[in-house]
């Protein structure tokens, strides 16, 4: 396909690089503005370019709706799983200071993993709308 | 009366009527949504402009700066931010299926729809 | 296209008021996933909007209404505290605490992220929550883009 030789050029140029930043944003949430719900974000729309200009059936290919289902159902329990994991260890729902041997460190793990969990659901519930409104155009 | 240091609050009270005012004044159901939308916005600047705090700065902590502007709100408007956009995403959809299923989006051609289904 | 243009304006008007994150949020929102969903229904609904038929004085109505209100809406915030006040109830009832406590309890530079995460955690999970069931509600109303179809039957 020749068309939009321009857009196709300039998209495989910005996608990766969009993808990139979106993990940095989610993973130095701690140290300046961040976190789950902007990484979440912009990794959706990274995925969403790409799935504008080249079109549904290849993003299908590369991030396929069982997929999608799975990580907006993933997001939810990891962050509800570290909560039943603190009370295993001995302490109230989502208590971070226990999940390792020194409060501080435990504190960034929990933030560290729920902001996770937060990443993948919103991530995943902007690519599953897109999904739906770009498939329903096509009946 | 008219304090210089209100004038944030008013400018959220002209954004919330103009959204309101879109919302009911339109029959259209895709402009109600937008209207919701200008209204959702005005409610962030509200909660925004209240936590600012004068020779504030970003609420990230560093050996340069002792004064922080409130980082409350800032808490509750970037969850609200993702949460607004995902329920008009719904409410886009509910509207794509009510015009599959009536064949068009205007809120009284659909009332004179029901009315007729009610009547058969 | 005009609300992409309203979200930037937006989150300029969000980092000059100190909230970073809250910024960073509003664009990448705005400027990206909000126009896609507008062009979106807006091609799969009709592109153009009935010109409405009422009688004047019918829509004179709302205007009435949303101007009383608004007076209304004026009236009160007479009594509120000036903008950037440091003695309003919401920036000393516990937001004080949070500021000097989140460096020796939590070890996080970045507070908003702390009080999200930590102090609020709670709150942050039904937040999720919200998300996750309009996420499953918009996939079960227009399907998930499946274009083969086995037996003609959705499951």
């Amino acid at each position: 396909m020749k068309r939009h030789l321009v857009l196709r050029v300039v998209a495989k140029l910005l996608i990766p690089m969009i993808l990139l930043f979106g993990l940095y944003v989610q993973f130095h949430g701690d140290y300046g503005p961040g976190g789950g719900f902007q990484a979440g974000v912009i990794f959706a729309a990274g995925i969403i370019l790409y799935g504008l200009i080249f079109g549904l059936d290849m993003v299908q290919r590369v991030v396929p709706t069982g997929v999608v289902r799975l990580l907006i159902a993933g997001g939810v329990l990891l962050y509800a799983g570290v909560g039943v994991i603190s009370m295993l260890n001995g302490s109230t729902y989502l208590d971070y200071d226990v999940l390792a041997d020194d409060p501080v460190h435990g504190q960034h793990l929990g933030i560290l993993l729920i902001e996770f969990g937060v990443g993948m659901t919103v991530a995943s519930v902007m690519i599953g709308i897109f999904y739906g409104f770009a498939g329903r155009g096509q009946r | 009366m008219f304090e210089p240091g209100l004038y944030n609050y008013w400018i959220v009270v002209f954004l919330m009527m103009t959204g309101f005012f879109v919302v009911i004044s339109r029959g259209n159901l895709v402009k109600k949504i937008v209207g919701l939308n200008i209204f959702q916005t005005s409610v962030f600047l509200l909660y925004i402009t209240m936590g600012k705090v004068d020779e504030g700065t970003a609420p990230i902590l560093d050996d340069r700066f002792t004064a922080y502007s409130n980082p409350l709100p800032h808490v509750l408007i970037l969850t609200a931010i993702v949460v607004g956009v995902a329920t008009s995403a719904l409410g886009l959809a509910l509207v794509v299926r009510i015009r599959e299923a009536y064949g068009t989006v205007e809120e009284d051609e659909i009332a004179k729809a029901d009315e007729e289904d009610a009547e058969t | 296209m005009m609300s992409g243009i309203y979200s930037l304006l937006t989150a300029g008007v969000f980092v000059e008021l100190d909230a970073v994150d809250v910024a960073f949020t509003e664009a990448a929102v705005g400027a990206g996933i909000t126009t896609i969903l507008m062009l979106g229904t807006l091609s799969l609904t009709t592109h153009k909007e009935r010109v409405p038929t009422k009688p004047r004085s019918l829509r004179l109505l709302p205007l009435g209404v949303v101007v009383v209100t608004g007076i209304a809406l004026i009236y009160g915030t007479l009594d509120m505290y000036h903008f950037g006040d440091p003695n309003s109830p919401v920036n000393t009832h516990v937001a004080p605490r949070y500021i000097q406590e989140s460096g020796s309890e939590v070890g996080v530079p970045n507070i908003v992220t702390s009080v999200l995460a930590s102090y609020r955690g709670y709150d942050t999970l039904g937040e999720v929550t919200v998300i996750f069931t309009a996420g499953i509600g918009v996939l079960v109303l227009l399907g998930a883009g499946r274009r083969k179809r086995r037996g003609g039957s959705d499951s």
